[in-house]
């Protein structure tokens, strides 16, 4: 879990895109950025944006940091606490519990000792069951960053994925900052 | 196999790449239109065509771009939507995945019949993969000359760039999504004025499907007359379908409009079957919020008539007997599954989704959850049944966007074909929270 506090500052990469998005709007339009920024943001502080992250994203953007607390807490992909390492984003709506998605739930919480929304105690996994990911078809599944694992039918296939994150590291299009600070 | 609009090369190794696309035929159309027709011919080549929007409204594209204002001095916006969020629809993340050129070429010839100079994708925030493969190939048709400052030699000038959302449902909702691309929270806007007169950064703006939008070059490249040919009636063109549930073949099919939905069922082309040689319940025919058919008038109409996939067939009988085409989510049910718990299941993601801002929608989707989960979990009245149908009928056309609409339909329509079904939840709740256990007595029943 990233310490933020007095330390938030973007590394060259996650700046240099940031600068990018801005850029895609007219001027004056700055704030259109913030969500882009946000998940940059996620990627590089942790996997959470803490107030301090969002007080330098409104600085970024020269907008009040109001304006950044009522859209990060409007949108769910924004993790307003910390998480573990690997945040599981566990499809529950329809289409994928007809193939077994509140099963999938169930297993997770059992092999992870968590309730809906809680960190192992390792604090490599917090479970998030979130809502319809557009992956209907190959349900049930759930998504870690941004990263799809699908078809997770039975017991076998999900120690087996759950194996393969706890063995891997974590990997973002800026891969710095916080995580390799832990 | 039917024709192939949108999916001929969908499967050509290396699609996604620019050279690929363009060996077998991508940017024809950017070409025709930038260098041999008007915008106005464009765009009156897609009201030919009959193209209807394909992600749930199913209103007719080219009566849509001929709303747009166009004031002089003032700049318009065409805006991709793919936000695609809508339970049971994954049809346009598994298209720009894998054909990602075919939007951008969409984008590029629309945006010229609309006189944008400035267009976006705004796609829903888990779809970050996907967002990186659409950035790639925007990038390698700027360098190709494709988008930028004059287009192919023509003086037509576009920028074209993607956004993410944050995760809410409710930015699929054009004028939520307008503001989301703004930086706001996901909140409807009241209309009018409607985005053709108002839009995004307060300029006239049309805000269109993925789907819709990649098929347009193949509009262009063949005219609109010839679009209108394929399909029936006045479902015209191919449509994406997303099928999920238990079936055999869960996947995205492209079909010509007009299909029987017993051979889109049952046929190996498409969903293979119910799986597991099990029998058929229920099918939510255009995603979650179109209203639940039992078996029986799925594959016909209250009149007996074999029923198409088509706007018109899976409409026919209105609520009382019919659904919806909606996105083309078709969402299948066999046998062992619980029309209420998948009730309480969708009732519960209206609740999550719900912006706020309309009470009937705030404070209905949360009683409705309510109830549901009580009568799913053994705790149900008799009076919640009528309970849950007032609910609905309340929030339904009292809210600013349809999400109130899209979260009460479902629960009133289980409710009108499979009332047995709630009220044995509630008469027999032991029986009915047992492990495993389903309702049967409704699968041979006429409802209608």
């Amino acid at each position: 879990m990233a310490e933020t506090k007095n330390e938030v500052k973007f590394s060259d990469a996650a700046m240099a895109d940031i600068q990018r998005y801005i850029s895609h709007y007219p001027e004056g339009r700055q704030k259109s950025a913030i969500l882009p920024i946000l998940h940059i943001a996620q990627a590089e502080f942790g996997g959470w944006v803490s107030p301090e992250v969002m007080d330098e994203v409104a600085r970024i953007l020269d907008i009040q940091p109001i304006e950044v607390y009522e859209v990060a807490t409007f949108y769910t992909m924004f993790n307003l606490k910390p998480v573990g390492k690997h945040v599981l984003e566990v499809c529950r709506t329809g289409p994928c519990c007809l193939r077994g998605a509140d099963q999938l739930i169930e297993t997770l919480k059992q092999k992870l000792n968590v309730e809906e929304g809680g960190t192992s105690a390792d604090g490599l996994f917090t479970l998030k069951p979130v809502e319809c990911l557009a992956s209907c078809g190959t349900g049930p599944m759930l998504q870690v960053r941004e990263k799809f694992y699908e078809n997770l039918e039975t017991e076998e296939q999900v120690d087996a994925f759950l194996d393969m994150m706890r063995k891997s590291e974590v990997e973002t299009p800026y891969h710095q900052a916080a995580y390799s600070k832990k | 196999m039917g024709l192939k609009i949108l999916t001929e090369h969908i499967n050509v190794p290396g699609i996604e790449t620019l050279e690929v696309y363009r060996k077998h035929g991508g940017y024809k159309s950017v070409e025709k239109a930038v260098k041999t027709m008007t915008p106005e011919e464009v765009v009156e080549e897609v009201k030919t065509s009959g193209l209807r929007g394909r992600g749930g409204a199913g209103f007719p594209t080219g009566m849509k771009w001929s709303f747009l204002a166009k004031p002089e001095g003032v700049p318009r916006y065409l805006v991709c939507n793919a936000d695609e969020s809508e339970p049971g629809t994954f049809k346009d993340r598994w298209f720009m995945e894998r054909n990602p050129h075919a939007l951008i070429e969409g984008m590029i010839t629309s945006s010229y019949a609309l006189g944008a100079k400035t267009s976006y994708i705004y796609i829903r925030g888990e779809l970050m993969f996907i967002l990186r493969i659409l950035e790639k190939a925007i990038a390698e048709a700027y360098a190709a000359g494709l988008l930028g400052k004059n287009i192919l030699g023509s003086g037509y000038d576009l920028d074209l760039h993607v956004a993410p959302g944050g995760g809410a449902y409710i930015c699929g909702e054009e004028t939520a999504l307008l503001e989301s691309l703004e930086g706001k929270r996901g909140n409807p806007r009241n209309k009018p004025p409607f985005p053709a007169v108002k839009g995004l950064f307060a300029s006239p703006t049309v805000v269109n499907n993925v789907e819709t939008i990649a098929s347009v070059p193949w509009i262009v490249n063949n005219t609109g007359a010839e679009y209108a040919k394929v399909g029936i009636g006045r479902s015209t063109g191919t449509k994406l379908i997303s099928a999920s549930g238990n079936i055999n073949n869960p996947g995205v099919f492209e079909i010509e409009l007009g299909v029987p939905v017993e051979e889109f069922i049952y046929s190996d082309e498409y969903c293979g079957g119910i799986w597991k040689g099990k029998q058929l319940k229920a099918v939510v025919p255009g995603g979650s919020s179109v209203p639940i058919l039992p078996a029986n008038l799925i594959l016909k109409t209250a009149a007996g008539e074999g029923r198409l996939m088509s706007y018109e067939s899976l409409s026919d009988g209105g609520f009382v007997s019919g659904s919806m085409m909606g996105s083309g989510a078709f969402i299948v049910f066999d046998e062992d599954q619980c029309i209420v718990r998948n009730t309480w299941n969708y009732s519960r993601f209206y609740h999550h989704e719900s912006c706020g801002q309309c009470s009937p929608c705030r404070e209905g989707t949360g009683w409705m959850e309510k109830v549901l989960h009580r009568i799913e979990y053994g705790h149900g009245h008799q009076q919640d049944i009528d309970l849950l149908v007032s609910v609905a009928k309340q929030i339904e056309g009292n809210t600013i966007c349809p999400l109130g609409d899209a979260a009460a339909w479902p629960v009133a329509a289980a409710i009108r074909h499979f009332r047995d079904e709630f009220e044995w939840h509630i008469k027999h709740p032991k029986e009915a929270t047992a492990p495993g256990a389903v309702y049967r007595g409704q699968l041979d029943t006429v409802t209608a």
